[in-house]
Parts: C-alpha cells; structure tokens; sequence
C-alpha cells in the first residue's frame, strides 16, 4: 500500500500505520514524497515493514515497537528515539541522537551519523557503517553502540553499561569511559550483531571496545576533576 | 582595676549558626550540601498580599449557600480530551524512585477522591499509580528513565519538563541507596549505583525543536491528550510564550520554592525566582499573545493552603499544582515520627534529607520497613480532605470578594503588605493606590 504524504496529510499517514488490523490490513507500505517531514511513523506498534521513499525530518520511527521500516535517504534529529523493538535502516546518514534513549529494537545507519549517536541508550543495538560525531553514547546505559569508521570527541562520556565497539580511530573518550579487553564473549557478540547488519565481511577482531570504568558510579569527592 | 562590664554576646547576621554549621560540615566533608524540598529562605510570598473583600462597591457572595464554582478544564488548545477537574489544584510530578510506591498509590487515590490529578515524575509509570489515579499527568523528562510509549498511550495528559523550581538548568541525582531492583529495573541501571537525571532532553534544544517533539508526542497519542509544558520560574515572560509557540496546550510554571528530590542546597537557594514574582510576567506573554484562558496556567512552588490558591488565581493563573504540601498532607516530617527524626540528626518540619532513603515516614523511601509505615489508603484519604479544604477556603474567599466562580478573581482583589510584593504581583501597597513599577502616585 502506498502512502503518498504530498497527497495525504501527517496524521492520515500515522494514523493509518498506527490502526493495523492484523487480518484485514496489508503488512507492507512504501511512504512517498515525505520531504522532509518530521515524526513520520512514530508510535506504530505492530510488526508491519514500510519503506520511506527519501529524506525525512526529526523522529522517524519515534517511540517504535515492532515495526520494520527503511529510510531511503537521510534522517534528521533523533531517528528512533526511545525505541522500544522493531527494526530502522537509514539508508544515508543520520542527523544527530539518533537512537536516543531507545530502550531496545535495531538501528542500522548506511551512512554517518552526527553528534550524540545513542545518547542515553537503555538498551537498542546501533550498527553505523560510517563514523559518529562527539559526544556519541554520552551517559549510554545499555546495549551496543558498533561504529564501523571513527567517533568524535568525548566518546561514551558518563558511560554506563554501554558496550561500544570503534572500528576506526577515536579522537577522545570521555570522563570515565576506557577502553576494555576483547575477549571471546564480546567478540561473539559482536559477529552476532555485525551479521545482522550484513556485514559479514568486516572482522570483529578489527575492533576496540570501551565501556564504563565505573569510578563515577558513585558520588566520590575524590573524582570533582572529571565530572 | 575594675573589670568592664561585658555586652551581651552578640551572634553575626552574616554568620549565623546555620551559615557556620554549613561551613564546618563542608570542611568535614569536602562535599556540597545535597537535599531535597525547595527554597528554605524567606522569600516574597503570598503571605505579603491580603484580599480586600467586599464592600459597599463591592457585593459578597453567602458562604457555604450561593454557588462558587471550581472545575477547571486543562489543555483546551489542541487535544481531543481535555483534562476535566473539579478543582483547580493538581498534585505535581513526584517520581517513583524518589518516593515509594505506596506514597505514589496514595497521591494518585488522594487526587482521584477529590477530583483532580497527579503526576508521574522521573523513573516511569507504577501500576499502582495508573491504578489508583483518575486523571493521571505522564511527564517527559531528559533522563527518559522508564519512558515507555504504552504507557504514554495511558496517560491522561503529558507533560514536557524542561525545569524545576527548585533547580533551574539544573538535572537531578538519585543516590544509590534509593536504587531497589524495582527501582533499578524501571530505569535500566545496574542496581546501586547513583542516577543522574540529565539537565537538557537528550535529542532537542530550543523552541523549534520543542515544537517538532511536541508533534511527535501528539502523532504518537493521536492528538488526544493535553500537552503540559512545565518551566521553572526563570525568565517566566519568554519562557512562557517560548512555550505557547511550541504549541503547548498548559503551561507549568514552577517557582523556586518548589519542591525536588534532591539537589544542591547552593542551587535551590540561589538560582531562580519566587512564585510570587513569576505569574505576571507569564500573564503577560499569554495575554501578549492573546493565548490567556486558551492556553491555561499551572502556578506551583510554595502552594500551601486555599488563600494561596486564591491569590495565585487571582493574579491570572488557572490552576496551582502542590508537591511539597501533599507530602505534609501524607505524614512526611509528622511530629509523630520525632525520635527517628533526632536519630537522623535532625527534626520534624526540618527533614530535607529526601535522598538518603532513610525517610521516617515512609514516604521518600524504597527501604521496605520504612515503607510499611505509610498506609496508601489512609494517607490518600488524608491528601483528599487537605485539598477539600484547600478548595473551601479558596471558595470562602472568593465569595467574601463576590465572586461565583474561583476564576473569576482578580488583581482588583489584592493589595500587598510590601513593596516587594506589590512590584511583584502589580497590586497597590496596603493603604495607598502606589504599584511600584506601574505608578508613582
């Protein structure tokens, strides 16, 4: 089914995404003309796959459960915020925090993403093909940040149960997030994740992951030089 | 030689004993005093305005016979579903987390009895609190600890926190000892370890920004539901047409005496404005804007009884939201609990250690003992007859000012007992017909 948003307004389009019926309605929609336009599918809630036919604005796929849904082209401010399951391919690249605060679910970026990828992450899986700008995972609480070319300035920075994995070069870390062994746990998960993005050509062992050094963890006196 | 006669001992008014303790502990410590509740200091409040009452020009209203009305509609502007109350006096985001789950399921049952609504806080929705809470607020806060979209779809109103009265600019920390597994669970971290609350939202900054979240919210809850904006009492004029032309359906305003879980003792002092000198400047920018009574006002911070009700209604807001007040109305500091109160160090009426979870009362605690002190149905019937009274004694007042509506009070009503409050709340100094600021007469 398309749903040409020259010719239908916003609300049409979500509400139509928003009301399946898993017996009468069809899984598969292709948006058209979106132009730009900000909080194209937010709140879906079944398992339904859309493909967005060009760029769009902020919160593409805010708030998703469930859904499956590719951008073919870029993305603005906070593509998948707060996601909860479900699935987000962008195409070209990503404006910033994108995947914020998402709670779960699986966010591939073909291109780049800017500044505060995963910002507050509390559990989705972000794979970005190219690299993320500063402050990328910054107070990250869980899931998996994979970046396959470089990070920015303060990476990870306020850092809690994040795993993140660089590929390429990282320009600074921030406060209390180091970089950590790579053993066999991680490097399974990593393939796992990277395999899912079909990527399976790139070796997780070309990685380094960072996390939390967990001194910040708790309010100590002693730490005042790096809050 | 004879000794001269010694004055008596004379204590500094710069130093006093506070001041000195606060120095002595900061030297002991290396560590910022942390604490919960707002603004300690003396600060212009509604105590400094009076109502002039009825006279000959003016004709009073029969007390407890002749109809006061007090049902306020919340969000007018934009949403399908208003929010419908029977009095104009909601209780404020209070997070589970920072309170106990029973203190929550008593706020909503409180709120649910008397006709009005709560709010969630940080940390996320309870069960019990959806359970129990007829008209319920889900606030978006930075941290989006526990921000769930179904639980976005439940709710009756939300609201996009930007500030808090009591910490403009400022984000908020739950210490470890408050993170129970629930607790820890509900926002996704380890249990433990202490919670920063963000100061900003993690993916907009500015007013245009504002506005595309403010769509996103409505796309995602179909436009139903009020959208609250609440702002600290900071720059109230610009923050609160800022606000208005983000789209928000109610405007929150907090002043700094303002309740919040915790923070720095230096930031609740010393950043922000009182109540008392926010509510104009907001009126203002909503009759600047041509938005007054379309978009309504919630005045809170320092919000302790019907007069103060009155007054904040009086000077344009639409409604006043409590937080502090409905923890006293509850059982927090109730002299009751005094000797758990010593061996904390400290006294009923003067416990602010809100953060340490060692709360007497069983109420800004997850230690489950301490919880069991808190009976949820009792302390809501408790909230529910605090804001009965709170809404007779504003109908008391309003009548004695002949007026058949609580909305339909004015600043015509008042004058102030200082100059301060007469510049602040633009009514004549008692006695006099001078508004400093506004006339020089």
């Amino acid at each position: 089914m398309k749903l040409d948003l020259k010719k239908l307004k916003l609300r049409k389009v979500n509400e139509t995404l928003q009301s399946i019926d898993s017996k009468r309605n069809n899984k598969n929609y292709t948006i058209l003309n979106p132009e730009g336009n900000h909080a194209i599918c937010v709140g879906l809630t079944d398992d339904i796959d859309i493909t967005v036919k060009g760029h769009v604005g902020y919160y593409c796929g805010g708030m998703n459960q469930n859904a499956n849904i590719t951008v073919e082209g870029n993305v603005g401010t906070g593509v998948a915020e707060n996601m909860m399951s479900g699935k987000i391919h962008v195409k070209g690249n990503a404006s910033q925090s994108a995947g914020a605060t998402a709670h779960g679910g699986f966010l591939i970026i073909d291109g780049d993403a800017s500044s505060r990828c995963g910002i507050s992450m509390k559990g989705i899986d972000i794979v970005v093909k190219g690299s993320v700008g500063h402050m990328s995972a910054f107070m990250a609480q869980s899931g998996n940040l994979i970046v396959c070319g470089n990070a920015g300035e303060a990476l990870g920075d306020s850092l809690y149960e994040t795993d993140i994995y660089i590929k390429g070069k990282v320009k600074s870390l921030g406060s209390d997030c180091v970089e950590k062994k790579m053993d066999n746990k991680h490097l399974k998960k990593l393939e796992k994740l990277l395999k899912k993005a079909k990527l399976e050509k790139i070796k997780p062992k070309d990685f380094k992951r960072y996390g939390s050094a967990r001194k910040l963890y708790n309010f100590k006196i002693d730490n005042v030089s790096s809050y | 030689m004879k000794k001269n006669k010694k004055t008596f001992p004379r204590q500094s008014w710069t130093f006093d004993k506070y001041t000195n303790s606060e120095i002595r502990r900061a030297a002991a410590t290396g560590i910022y005093d942390i604490r919960g509740g707002g603004s300690k200091r003396r600060l212009p409040h509604f105590d400094d305005l009076l109502f002039l009452g009825a006279s000959i020009s003016r004709y009073p209203l029969e007390g407890y016979r002749e109809k006061c009305l007090t049902n306020v509609t919340l969000g007018t502007r934009y949403a399908k579903k208003p929010l419908e109350l029977e009095i104009p006096i909601t209780v404020a985001g209070m997070s589970f987390g920072a309170l106990s789950g029973s203190a929550k399921e008593a706020l909503g049952r409180g709120a649910s009895i008397a006709g009005t609504s709560t709010t969630t806080g940080d940390g996320g929705m309870t069960p019990e609190e959806r359970g129990q809470s007829k008209h319920l607020v889900y606030q978006l806060l930075p941290s989006r600890y526990g921000m769930n979209p179904n639980d976005l779809r439940k709710a009756d109103a939300i609201e996009v926190v930007i500030g808090q009265g009591a910490k403009p600019g400022g984000g908020g920390m739950l210490l470890g000892q408050k993170i129970s597994d629930r607790v820890a669970e509900m926002r996704t971290l380890p249990k433990g370890v202490d919670q920063r609350s963000a100061c900003r939202h993690p993916d907009w900054t500015g007013p245009d920004d504002l506005k595309i979240k403010i769509l996103e919210l409505r796309e995602i809850t179909k436009w139903k539901v009020p959208i609250f904006v609440k702002i600290a009492g900071s720059r109230p004029y610009y923050d609160t047409a800022l606000a208005i032309k983000a789209g928000a359906d109610v405007v929150v305003l907090d002043g700094m005496q303002g309740g919040t879980a915790a923070t720095q003792e230096v930031f609740i002092e010393n950043v922000g404005q009182p109540t008392l000198g926010c509510i104009r400047p907001a009126v203002d920018a909503l009759q600047d804007l041509d938005m007054h009574r379309k978009v309504q006002l919630i005045i809170s911070g320092g919000i302790r009884n019907g007069a103060d009700v009155a007054k904040a209604l009086a000077l344009g807001a639409d409604a006043v939201s409590i937080g502090s007040a409905a923890m006293i109305a509850i059982g927090d500091n109730d002299p009751k609990w005094e000797k758990d109160y010593n061996k904390l160090g400290t006294t009923a009426g003067a416990y602010d250690d809100w953060h340490e979870g060692s709360d007497p009362a069983g109420i800004s605690t997850q230690d489950p003992k301490l919880m069991k002190r808190l009976d949820p149905i009792k302390a809501g019937k408790k909230l529910s007859n605090y804001l009965k009274v709170m809404t007779l004694e504003a109908q008391t007042l309003a009548r004695a000012c002949g007026k058949n509506n609580l909305h339909n009070l004015e600043p015509e009503d008042l004058c102030a007992l200082t100059v301060e409050a007469a510049a602040m709340a633009r009514v004549p100094l008692a006695g006099t017909s001078w508004i400093p600021g506004i006339n020089n007469k």
